[in-house]
């Protein structure tokens, strides 16, 4: 009401450099979209799809860069399915796979046979990469790789010890210089498949866990601070010094955190890599209906969290074309995908998943 | 005279019923307007109530005060989050209010040309669309690290103080209610100043005419009289300040328990909502909806209490 034009014209301006600077610094905070890095190798082996054809899949967070990856270079090569993917969570993928409002769910934790029943058109679980779980923490003083043993391991995010030199820290790592300070847990707060596995870990390692604590998707923390997401725990860890707290591998690579090595059932200290999660795989039998929990690996040289990721799909669906694009996705995802894979930190499936999956795969069919 | 007027040229034309009816169907149109608003808020209640159903059975009352939050065992309790949320707010509004009311003050006087005050006004409501998530982001980046060194040595100088007696380690109640401030404060000054502005001119020109002095003007005479837009604007502010879930979520620590400093971390109702939804299943989605009517409660009963606050006060 007082607006003179010359009071319009400062208005404007200021507003426009203010809003410059606020989208310049939003731009450099952007991570680079996992589907730019390389274009398509080789058209796979599955007969293209002429028709016009649009998926969309809901559900886990922790196989979204490399299930964009996946349907963005299959898109490449078959530009008439377009495959979209919304990372709203492993139980939000599994209820709206239940619903049926998607073509097909993911979930970092399979799907339990109550659940597989209340599915109408019938359901097939598909382990399509795996991943293992990481310590992260921030010690500027240590320069070597942190040994952690069972029981500090399961002891720290227990609250029980609260301080980095403690003597059950101390004992692994002769070499390292501890300070005598805090040790700041960092745990995730929302309802994550990534604490699912982490619990369900530490309630094997140890009994007071299970007792205390338990597992599930959100538990009651005895100790420490919640931060929301991957992004939140690194961003927590990164800046406190002294701080603790898990992370998906690929994640932590990605990123350049630091991570410790565990201590195994074997009673070896791993370092987490994809070899060592392999030789994890590789000591895990899949059952026919590859339902699998990796709870405590028994291999020499198995790193102990690691865990499969599942797709989701029907069996069957009401579009033939649907059922035939989905089909091919999969099989892109676990041949040429499997390449793609360790690129970005997951582990690629033994020859042995990748046989059974593709059976298991041949099941979805139409009506 | 007048009788003559009307015979010749009517000043005020019948109605004709096509008018008529419009204007009914007017009045009908905005009835419904203002009553769906009334309905939907009712609705949403409703549904949140009988969604809640489950967890009120077997929790009862003692969901508020229990302490423990543990999806787990199935245990459920909000007291931390009523804490957390009360506790935010209130830092939330003990900083903005003395610093929307007197920008509000500085804002609608004539301390500044108009042009610049303009260009003030206008980048405080620019405060107001940046997304919370950006506030989030910046609290992490720029405002934690900024506030961690004074928590430190406030807690190493004053740790014998209650609010002190942890040490900062990054995320708590502190950051979360600094970012409150910020995200509260444009909606307490514009409300403040838009009806500070809207005073008649007289009751100034009165009081200066009386001798009073501009000091005197502005705080016996401007502020009561603008009072009520005042608490208005405030309650705003708070409704804003205990809604908020992105901004704090990213800020508080997400950690449920009571705690006395102001740098340990905690967690509102807004945020456990948030976090913890996606994934809940059975009982938990209960517990979540049971917490979400309780923060409607808390708002409801804090709106009364302004409004009869509001009704005492009020002199002019």
């Amino acid at each position: 009401m007082f607006l003179r034009s010359r009071a319009i014209h400062w208005t404007l301006a200021t507003s426009a450099v203010a809003l410059t600077l606020g989208l310049a610094s939003c731009q450099s905070q952007t991570s680079p979209s996992p589907n730019a890095s390389s274009p398509a190798s080789t058209s796979g082996s599955a007969p293209a799809i002429t028709e016009k054809v649009t998926l969309s899949g809901a559900g886990a967070t922790f196989p979204a860069p490399l299930y964009q990856k996946w349907f963005a270079d299959f898109n490449k090569t078959n530009p008439s399915v377009t495959v979209s993917y919304q990372s709203v969570g492993s139980g939000a993928g599994v209820k709206q796979f239940t619903a049926g409002t998607v073509d097909f769910g993911a979930s970092d934790v399979a799907m339990k046979d109550e659940e597989i029943k209340a599915v109408a058109k019938g359901a097939v679980m598909l382990p399509m990469t795996a991943g293992s779980i990481v310590l992260t923490y921030n010690l500027p003083d240590a320069k070597s790789p942190l040994k952690l043993s069972r029981k500090a391991y399961a002891d720290i995010f227990l609250g029980k010890i609260t301080k980095w030199n403690d003597p059950a820290i101390a004992k692994a790592n002769p070499d390292l210089k501890l300070p005598d300070t805090a040790i700041k847990v960092v745990h995730r707060s929302d309802g994550s498949g990534t604490t699912a596995v982490f619990t369900k870990f530490l309630s094997a390692v140890s009994a007071d866990w299970k007792t205390k604590v338990g597992d599930g998707k959100t538990v009651n923390w005895p100790t420490g601070t919640g931060a929301k997401g991957n992004e939140g725990i690194t961003a927590q860890v990164q800046q406190n010094p002294g701080s603790i707290g898990y992370v998906e591998y690929g994640y932590a690579k990605q990123n350049g955190l630091q991570f410790a090595s565990l201590e195994n059932k074997a009673g070896s200290y791993i370092e987490p890599s994809e070899q060592s999660a392999q030789a994890t795989l590789d000591t895990v039998k899949l059952p026919d209906n590859l339902r699998v929990f990796i709870t405590d690996p028994e291999g020499k040289d198995a790193y102990p969290i690691v865990t499969y990721t599942w797709l989701l799909a029907y069996k069957t669906y009401d579009d033939p074309v649907k059922a035939k694009a989905l089909k091919a996705v999969i099989d892109y995802g676990l041949t040429e995908g499997q390449k793609a894979s360790a690129e970005l930190g997951y582990i690629p499936l033994p020859e042995s998943v990748v046989t059974k999956t593709k059976a298991a795969a041949d099941a979805i069919a139409s009506k | 005279m007048t009788l003559q007027l009307t015979e010749q040229q009517p000043i005020v034309r019948a109605r004709t019923s096509f008018e008529k009816n419009l204007d009914l169907f007017f009045i009908g149109l905005t009835r419904i307007c203002a009553f769906s608003i009334a309905g939907v808020l009712v609705f949403i209640a409703i549904q949140v109530f009988i969604q809640s159903i489950p967890a009120i059975q077997t929790f009862g009352l003692g969901f508020i005060f229990q302490q423990e939050w543990d999806p787990v065992k199935e245990r459920y309790g909000v007291l931390p989050m009523i804490y957390g949320t009360l506790a935010t707010s209130f830092i939330g509004l003990l900083l903005a209010v003395p610093t929307g009311i007197g920008t509000a003050i500085f804002l609608s006087e004539n301390f500044l040309p108009i042009p610049v005050r303009t260009v003030l006004v206008f980048l405080i409501e620019l405060l107001a669309a940046i997304p919370s998530v950006v506030y989030g982001l910046w609290g992490i980046y720029v405002l934690i690290p900024l506030i961690n060194p004074l928590g430190h040595w406030l807690h190493t100088n004053f740790g014998w103080i209650p609010f002190f007696s942890t040490d900062a380690a990054g995320p708590g109640l502190m950051p979360a209610g600094i970012v409150v401030t910020i995200m509260i404060l444009p909606t307490i000054t514009a409300i403040s100043r838009d009806s500070l502005a809207s005073l008649p001119p007289e009751l100034r020109q009165a009081s200066i005419g009386l001798g009073g002095t501009r000091w005197e003007t502005i705080f016996r005479v401007l502020l009561p009289a603008a009072f009520s837009g005042i608490v208005g604007a405030i309650m705003l502010g708070l409704g804003r300040a205990m809604g908020e879930t992105m901004a704090v979520t990213m800020l508080i620590g997400n950690s449920n328990k009571i705690g006395a400093s102001l740098f340990a971390p905690g967690n509102t109702i807004a945020s456990l909502l948030a976090n913890q939804f996606a994934e809940a299943s059975g009982l938990q989605v209960s517990a979540l909806m049971y917490a979400g009517f309780i923060l409607f409660i808390i708002t409801l009963a804090v709106n009364a209490i302004a409004q009869r606050i509001v009704l005492r006060v009020q002199k002019i």
